[in-house]
């Protein structure tokens, strides 16, 4: 039977030869991952039925990333429920605030997740390890729980949906605006339990940092994992990095999908999420009477290096308009020390803006830059329902990083164009 | 089991945010999380419902983040079951593994109005408008869910298993 690179990934978790879609099965995971938010309800699952060990102590990473640095009392409660866990029952993946950063993006980065695998996460955007050719997507506690519990979970074999990408992209074109037009093309429910697997010839050259993004936000069409093929790129990333031994799978191809989408990537422009639906998206163009008061640059979506390089070079020399607060968050305390090395910190900070150490704080209202009522922000991030940065009068637009830098520097929601003009 | 209460309308995509904000996920106590439920859709939601009321939603109920504190916030604050045409798959895992009852019914999602007196059969799916006198058959559990919901949850089942 023809498979898809999800259906593999999953037979050869469940010992068997072939599953199909709609399948229940029962999957043994490679990696289990919680944070300061979802790991404390997990963990008091895991002990509510008086587990003594986890399954295994290596498949396990507990990343505070949240609301750290602690923000309040509670939430430094709850920080140290997960890290008491993490020492009694000696997890090898826990990184302790100053060690670690946002869990989507140290993960890929340490070789922690590797292709061929099957991941499960207490986050939504767990999914961002598709990217790699992994089978990875976000659960709640309890299923954390029972995963540290049996190293097992159940999974509904998933139909997939492709998407085929063709044609060169523009200039300021991302793989941020390719997701955005491909949520607001289905609707935030349009991959519901799906598999959304990207191909097409703009995959195929498209770097690791644009795949993660795309992934990232998968959930944000419903999907249930977002998913790429094993490549050249894929491969050059995990070969310096890879901490063990993995598998490459490939969908065959006739391999059944419910749906094929295709796009021709030369007719797409740099996309703005309209608030308050990830798929309200518009071309940036047709926005740029929208004002600003805060742009956040950050996040497990737009916080890896690439996204600062190019948000540095749209802000060198240049001024965060005086009616604006810039906030920019390296993803990991590496992309933070590399941000200092390649003096793109310095570039920001002379711009006029705030540079935190890694947080998911602001992109869920928790802190660092909550918004009050009647503001908007342009975000990097993946979510602007009502309310999910502050106040539910305030407003979240969600762009690439070079949106979000060259709105700072006008004050209003404005194409990279505009700021950087080419000869 | 039966359940019977008054319904609560939303409309479709209510997300994670709505149910429970992430300005309340600094706990994870049931009885904090349920104060806060529906806030910011309708901040007066949890003074105004009865135990037992019954939320009926549009499409994709409970999509965006992953946090369990949503349905535990539902089920804490005395809501007895969430019917909607159809669930965002973590928030449809969630709810069974806590042992919240959610039913997918496109017919009671429509035809269900804010107020009516609704009442649910968790056994066999059948969804009772007392108010207009019609009846409503909700999707069915694949067999191993249904065993889930039988122990009373995920932990129950998988104490089970170990």
């Amino acid at each position: 039977m023809a498979m898809t690179i999800t259906q593999k990934i999953l037979a050869a978790h469940c010992g068997k030869k072939e599953i199909s879609p709609g399948e229940l099965i029962n999957a043994k995971v490679d990696l289990a991952l919680g944070n300061d938010i979802t790991a404390p309800l997990a963990i008091k699952e895991f002990e509510r039925i008086k587990v003594q060990k986890v399954f295994d102590s290596d498949k396990i990473a507990l990343i505070p990333d949240h609301f750290v640095p602690n923000k309040d009392i509670k939430s430094a409660q709850q920080a140290m429920v997960m890290r008491n866990f993490a020492r009694k029952h000696h997890i090898k993946h826990y990184y302790e605030v100053g060690c670690g950063g946002i869990e989507h993006a140290l993960l890929p980065e340490l070789g922690i997740v590797l292709p061929g695998e099957v991941v499960i996460g207490a986050d939504s955007h767990t999914c961002t390890y598709g990217a790699l050719g992994a089978f990875s997507t976000g659960v709640g506690s309890t299923d954390l729980a029972a995963v540290m519990a049996t190293g097992e979970c159940w999974f509904k074999v998933p139909e997939s949906i492709k998407f085929v990408y063709k044609g060169k992209l523009n200039k300021w074109v991302g793989g941020k605006d390719l997701i955005l037009h491909t949520i607001g093309d289905i609707g935030v429910d349009g991959a519901l339990y799906k598999a959304m697997e990207f191909t097409g010839e703009t995959i195929n050259s498209l770097p690791m940092s644009d795949r993660l993004t795309m992934a990232n936000m998968a959930i944000e069409a419903g999907g249930k994992n977002g998913i790429f093929g094993i490549d050249d790129i894929t491969i050059q990333y995990i070969e310096t990095r890879a901490q063990g031994p993995y598998e490459r799978y490939y969908s065959d191809d006739k391999a059944k999908y419910v749906d094929v989408r295709e796009y021709d990537v030369s007719n797409i422009q740099s996309q703005v999420a309209c608030p308050f639906l990830p798929s309200n998206v518009k071309p940036v163009r047709e926005l740029s009477n929208i004002k600003i008061d805060q742009a956040l640059i950050g996040s497990c979506t737009n916080g890896r290096i690439e996204d600062l390089r190019i948000a540095a070079g749209i802000l060198k020399g240049k001024k965060v308009h005086p009616y604006v607060r810039l906030i920019v968050i390296p993803a990991t305390q590496n992309i933070y020390l590399e941000s200092i090395k390649e003096g793109l910190t310095e570039i920001f900070v002379n711009a006029g803006a705030v540079v935190s150490t890694p947080t998911c704080g602001p992109c869920l209202g928790g802190h660092m830059g909550v918004l009050a009522a009647g503001e908007k922000a342009i975000a990097t991030t993946n979510r602007n329902f009502v309310g999910r940065m502050g106040d539910t009068k305030s407003e979240v637009y969600l762009s690439n990083p070079a949106v979000a830098a060259a709105s700072a520097i006008t004050g209003r929601i404005t194409s990279p164009e505009e700021i950087i003009k080419e000869n | 089991m039966k359940v019977k209460g008054k319904a609560w309308k939303f409309l479709d995509n209510v997300n994670t945010d709505e149910i429970i904000p992430a300005r309340y996920l600094n706990t994870s106590q049931h009885e904090e999380l349920a104060k806060h439920c529906m806030e910011d859709i309708d901040k007066d939601f949890v003074k105004k419902i009865n135990m037992g009321d019954i939320i009926v939603a549009g499409k994709n109920f409970g999509c965006g983040s992953s946090r369990e504190h949503a349905p535990v916030s539902i089920k804490a604050c005395g809501i007895s079951c969430v019917i909607a045409e159809t669930f965002a798959r973590i928030f449809y895992r969630n709810a069974i593994n806590i042992g919240l009852p959610i039913l997918e019914s496109e017919k009671a999602s429509r035809n269900i109005d804010q107020g009516d007196e609704i009442e649910v059969n968790l056994d066999n799916g059948k969804i009772k408008n007392i108010t207009k006198k019609q009846t409503y058959n909700a999707v069915a559990f694949p067999s191993f869910m249904q065993e889930i919901i039988n122990a009373g949850g995920l932990m129950e089942y998988v104490k089970k298993k170990i």
